[in-house]
């Protein structure tokens, strides 16, 4: 019996590996997943520990224990006699001094614009590379040599290699002093890590990392190694006897762990964002498999009565149909995973294209990887052909001499439509518990999110047969009306089976109801974005960093300040800080020129409290004072992450648009920003002009920040459209990764249409016998699968919109707007028509090339 | 094997099947008895809509009866669930189809075997070369039904049904698809396999020349047998079938 179904197998290739296509690309995403993300966070960790390979403690300043968004605040400097007292410590064997700013040193290209990092770190370091001291160094040099001299640079062999860079040309590096020329000594690596991703590092003497990061007479870190026979554990407390209260010590270990884990939460971020699209590619392979299992099932229905009459029993039919979508589960899951490896790649080429590069390392496969993608593989194959195989096993005996027999209908038919009913509703509990109730986690609430969503898909999909019909009523009217007899005849094929029509229509509309989905909730996200920027800005220039996210140097704006381009120039500080225990954000704000730039929608207070903000007073947004119980009068300790502690009482209360608060929820005047800060980033710089800002404005204020190529100027529009494009960017993005469904339920339509070509091969024949044409049974094949492929549009584009209406009141409290992008749908829905006609491509061909003689004589 | 003794192999009483409800119900049979006899070949005769067909699917359990019993080797298989059914079909039963009905992807030899195959039996060498060179197959154990003639593939089916012993084989118009020449070569191997191996056959068909090579040939017209000839030839049944039309 088994060897039955592996020889039935064999007979059908092409079906059986249409189908496993299904499978292969899912578990292909899930495999190259986690092969991706295993080696970022073993490229991490081989980070750590080269950084803490020789050392044993560490010493730095105490720091704030804040952390904003997963990431950590560095912790402050300590003064360079420390160096000196470590080593006095008799347990400490060597220790030495460095410097390390994370995102301070900007690697200019040839060009002269800074090397984009997508975000991730630009180190800036100083290191003692006297040779006695290596074993503290966690780079390794690839060409050339440490520097020497104050004009000397090591950077890092990634950026060397990408920018051209050769040792002994000269390279720009833009830090918090104004760009200065380096001459490049030599190439480093970090370890033996071969790429950091995206991020690049310089190095310099440390008197030259001193004065460009602002650290004069300071070191961030002190290493110490211990002498023999002195354990980390007695090196720590021995050094923390003689240090002053402002520093700290920590073991190597505990560091190295420490910074694991930040980074661990992060790459586990990547992996089940990443993890949600194999799982929906899943889940669209599941329908197509379910499909393809319950079609071929039909049509054997009488091979199945034939096992029966001769002795086969109900379970040994199951078994065989059970076995067979063992089998290809399996295929597809190995060639998935094998597959997953080149995936990664592609992930990581994709991130590439999105200037979001994560350190590389050699690829680990682990054992985890495939278990999981053959279990997740095989199971959801089994899951998804069971029910085809119980209705296999329903095919009575006597269906062995019926001609045209058909499968009997399922038990569960009649219920079919309650059983959908029942589903959608328990769908819409669950969406309306994961967006509606408050107090739960956020695992919680996207599991709820996800089981919402893919019970109400299947309710949907069962409940599409219905629909079928009239569906296709509607969009088969152009076929029917244009299409001549092939347009009538398709219309007719598309509704012989509804059911069958359903199940193919509805994996596309998976994909493209995702798909609408995203392009509303972005749109809305794009139209809330501009309101809120143009409700708050009044100023006709900003000045970002040139991501336009991340902070800088507020030497920038005093440069601009300086100079006489612009009529009126403001800084917006902005810094993570400790507020009444929690960890928060703080700006600082000029309140004499604020109003020039900013508006403030007051709640409490008004304009005149600006002048009251002095030393002592702060602005709260509404949101954070009703979250925080805070009222006018309010009393609000802050302490900043250079630990410097203000006590101020609440001046005013504003309500920003909530979707993007341009200032911090706690804002403080520039002066006092500045006294808790040690090195006081601005977020914003706003400028006007005299008279209407001008291409020869801009031009001006270029010029006046041409010292500083990691910031940028722009007008209001400007920055408007850049942030559009920043939207546009992550859609891009998401498509990308949805596509992979798409895909699968294009191989589903393929599979559906060579199937049942197969099944009408007498009636195809028949036709060309009477007359049809080669080209109108193109045709014919052809619109039917447009017709589905319409169908799939038809459920998908509104069931997509639902489900961004409802992920749009679940976040009320950002006040996002609700635009339905209907020139995207419009284009969507080309698209669909692309779909069905590429899917019919192969199907139609072998349709035309049917023989009618042979056709007709086909049994 | 159960039902030993010379007593019927197959035994139906007051066999009545009504297809549908109400108005439009149509009775296919209406009350019929009949014994089949062992190592017999009995035959079904009717015009179309007689009922012959309906009568053997009821007889080999393929259908259910409205009312009335049968007895294969001794078991009652009317109130039969599906398993017993699926028991009494491995150990009792035979078919031979019209179309065949050969599975595709197994050579002539993997269908023969099949059979023994599902029920897990081990084939017995002899009695399978036997059965495959009597029915004159033994050059083609490795050909795919695709790769034979039509009267060929009957033969294979037809060794598929001999290769358990079953009590009983039934053949559903067995030369309905084949021309004639080729007709009677089957139909001159299940005689021999009647005479030789002593093997319980009922066959349904309205070919005259088919139903004149068997033992006993029976008459049905609207739900009920009319007539029943013993041996005899292609024109006493021809003149029967005539009788029963007018």
């Amino acid at each position: 019996m088994l060897s039955v179904s592996l020889r039935g197998l064999l007979g059908r290739k092409l079906r059986a590996a249409l189908t496993g296509i299904a499978i292969v690309l899912g578990v292909a995403m899930i495999s190259g997943t986690f092969v991706l993300t295993d080696t970022i966070d073993r490229a991490f960790s081989q980070i750590f520990t080269e950084s803490y390979a020789g050392t044993d403690a560490v010493v730095t300043g105490k720091g704030v224990d804040i952390s904003i968004d997963g990431e950590s605040v560095a912790a402050p400097p300590v003064d360079e006699s420390i160096l000196e007292t470590v080593r006095s410590v008799p347990e400490v064997a060597l220790a030495t001094g460095s410097i390390l700013d994370d995102y301070g040193a900007k690697i200019l290209t040839p060009e002269g614009g800074a090397v984009a990092t997508g975000g991730a770190p630009s180190f800036g370091f100083g290191i003692d590379t006297d040779p006695a001291l290596s074993r503290f160094n966690p780079l390794n040099l690839v060409e050339g040599r440490w520097p020497a001299a104050s004009n000397e640079v090591v950077i890092d062999a990634g950026t060397a290699d990408e920018q051209d860079y050769m040792v002994g040309e000269q390279v720009k590096i833009s830090t918090l002093e104004p760009t200065r020329s380096f001459e490049l000594v030599g190439v480093a690596q970090y370890g033996n890590v071969d790429s950091l991703g995206t991020a690049t590092f310089a190095v310099f003497t440390i008197p030259v990392a001193q004065e460009l990061f602002d650290r004069e007479g300071q070191f961030d870190a002190v290493s110490a190694a211990a002498k023999d026979g002195v354990s980390e554990d007695d090196l720590v407390p021995a050094i923390a006897l003689v240090l002053p209260p402002d520093a700290q010590a920590v073991s190597a270990t505990q560091e190295a762990a420490d910074q694991s884990d930040e980074i661990g939460q992060f790459t586990s971020i990547i992996r089940y964002f990443l993890l949600a699209f194999a799982g929906i590619a899943l889940f669209v392979g599941a329908f197509v498999i379910f499909n393809t299992f319950s079609i071929t099932v039909a049509q054997r229905t009488r091979e199945f009565a034939t096992l029966r009459t001769i002795g086969a029993s109900r379970r040994q039919i199951l078994g065989s149909v059970v076995l067979e979508s063992l089998v290809i589960g399996l295929a597809a899951s190995l060639i998935g995973l094998l597959l997953g490896l080149l995936l990664a790649e592609g992930i990581q080429a994709l991130f590439r294209l999105f200037d979001f590069e994560l350190p590389s390392t050699e690829r680990v496969f682990a054992l985890r990887t495939i278990v999981v993608a053959l279990v997740v593989g095989v199971g959801i194959t089994l899951a998804a052909g069971l029910f085809p195989a119980i209705r296999a096993t329903r095919v009575p005996p006597i269906a062995a001499v019926r001609e045209g027999a058909e499968l009997p209908k399922s038990r569960l038919a009649p219920f079919v439509p309650w059983i959908a009913g029942f589903m959608a509703v328990v769908a819409l509990a669950m969406l309306g518990r994961a967006m509606f109730v408050d107090d739960l986690g956020t695992a919680d609430r996207l599991l709820s999110i996800a089981a919402g969503v893919l019970l109400l898909f299947v309710g949907v999909a069962m409940l599409s047969s219905r629909l079928v019909r009239p569906i296709a009523a509607l969009v088969g009217l152009p076929a029917r009306r244009a299409g001549g007899a092939a347009g009538r005849l398709a219309s007719g094929n598309a509704v012989r089976n509804p059911g069958r029509t359903a199940a193919t229509a509805a994996a596309l509309m998976i994909g493209i109801a995702l798909v609408t989905f995203v392009a509303t909730l972005t749109n809305g996200m794009k139209a809330s974005n501009r309101e809120a920027i143009e409700e708050q800005v009044v100023a006709d220039y900003v000045v970002t960093a040139s991501d336009g996210y991340t902070s800088f140097p507020a030497t920038v704006g005093v440069a601009l300040s300086e100079s006489s381009a612009a009529e009126l120039v403001t800084h917006v500080r902005s810094g993570v800080a400790e507020v009444n225990g929690d960890d928060s954000q703080v700006s600082g704000i000029e309140p004499d020129k604020i109003l020039e730039a900013y508006v403030f929608d007051w709640t409490e207070g008004g304009d005149e409290v600006l002048d009251d903000l002095g030393a002592t007073g702060a602005l709260v947004t509404s949101n954070y004072a009703e979250d925080h119980d805070l009222a006018f009068g309010g009393t609000v300790n802050i302490r900043s992450a250079s630990n410097r502690t203000a006590e101020v009482e609440v001046v005013g209360v504003y309500k920003p648009p909530p979707f993007y608060p341009l200032l911090e929820s706690v804002t403080v005047s520039q002066g006092l920003f500045d006294r808790l800060y040690d090195r006081p980033l601005n977020r914003w710089t706003w400028a006007n002009v005299a008279g209407e800002p001008s291409a020869e404005s801009t031009a001006q204020l270029e010029k006046t920040i041409a010292g500083f190529p990691d910031s940028q100027v722009e007008t209001r529009e400007e920055w408007i459209e850049r942030e559009d494009q920043d939207f546009n960017e992550g859609l891009t993005l998401l498509y990308a990764l949805l596509t992979f469904s798409v895909f699968i339920s294009i191989f589903g339509m393929i599979n559906t249409l060579v199937l049942s070509v197969y099944e009408r091969t007498r009636e195809i024949g028949m036709l060309r016998a009477i007359g049809m044409t080669r080209r109108q049974t193109r045709r014919m094949i052809r619109q039917e699968s447009i017709i589905t492929a319409l169908i799939g549009a038809v459920l998908g584009l509104p069931l997509g919109i639902f489900l961004a209406a409802l992920v749009n009141r679940a976040l009320d409290e950002y006040d996002l707007r609700f635009s339905i992008p209907w020139w995207q749908l419009l284009i969507l829905t080309g698209v669909a028509i692309v779909i069905g006609i590429l899917a019919a491509i192969t199907p139609a061909r072998r349709a035309a090339k049917l023989d009618p003689l042979r056709a007709i004589a086909y049994e | 094997m159960n039902g030993n003794g010379d007593g019927p192999v197959v035994i139906a009483s007051e066999v009545a099947r009504r297809y549908g409800q109400g108005e439009t119900a149509v009775d296919a049979l209406r009350g019929v008895s009949v014994d089949i006899g062992r190592a017999r070949l009995t035959a079904v005769m009717g015009p179309s809509g007689s009922g012959k067909s309906t009568l053997m699917h009821i007889l080999a359990g393929l259908d259910k009866p409205t009312s009335g019993t049968v007895e294969v080797a001794g078991t009652e298989i009317t109130t039969l669930g599906d398993n017993d059914l699926t028991k009494l079909r491995r150990q009792h039963i035979g078919f031979v189809f019209q179309f065949f009905n050969l599975l595709p992807m197994l050579n002539a030899r993997e269908n023969i075997t099949l059979p023994l195959t599902i029920s897990g039996e081990k084939p017995e060498e002899g009695w399978v070369d036997k059965v495959v060179s009597d029915v004159g197959l033994t050059d083609r154990l490795s050909h795919r039904p695709s790769e034979l003639s039509g009267g060929q593939q009957q033969r294979v089916a037809i060794a598929r049904a001999l290769i358990s012993k079953p009590t009983v084989l039934f053949a559903d118009e067995p030369t309905g698809n084949l021309d004639s020449s080729t007709g009677n070569e089957i139909l001159e191997l299940l005689r021999r396999s009647v005479d030789d191996y002593g093997q319980t056959m009922v066959m349904v068909t309205h070919d005259a020349r088919a139903a004149a090579m068997a033992h006993r040939v029976l008459f049905l017209a609207d739900g009920q047998i009319v007539r029943e000839l013993g041996e005899c030839n292609a024109h006493q049944i021809l003149q029967v079938l005539e009788e029963i039309a007018a």
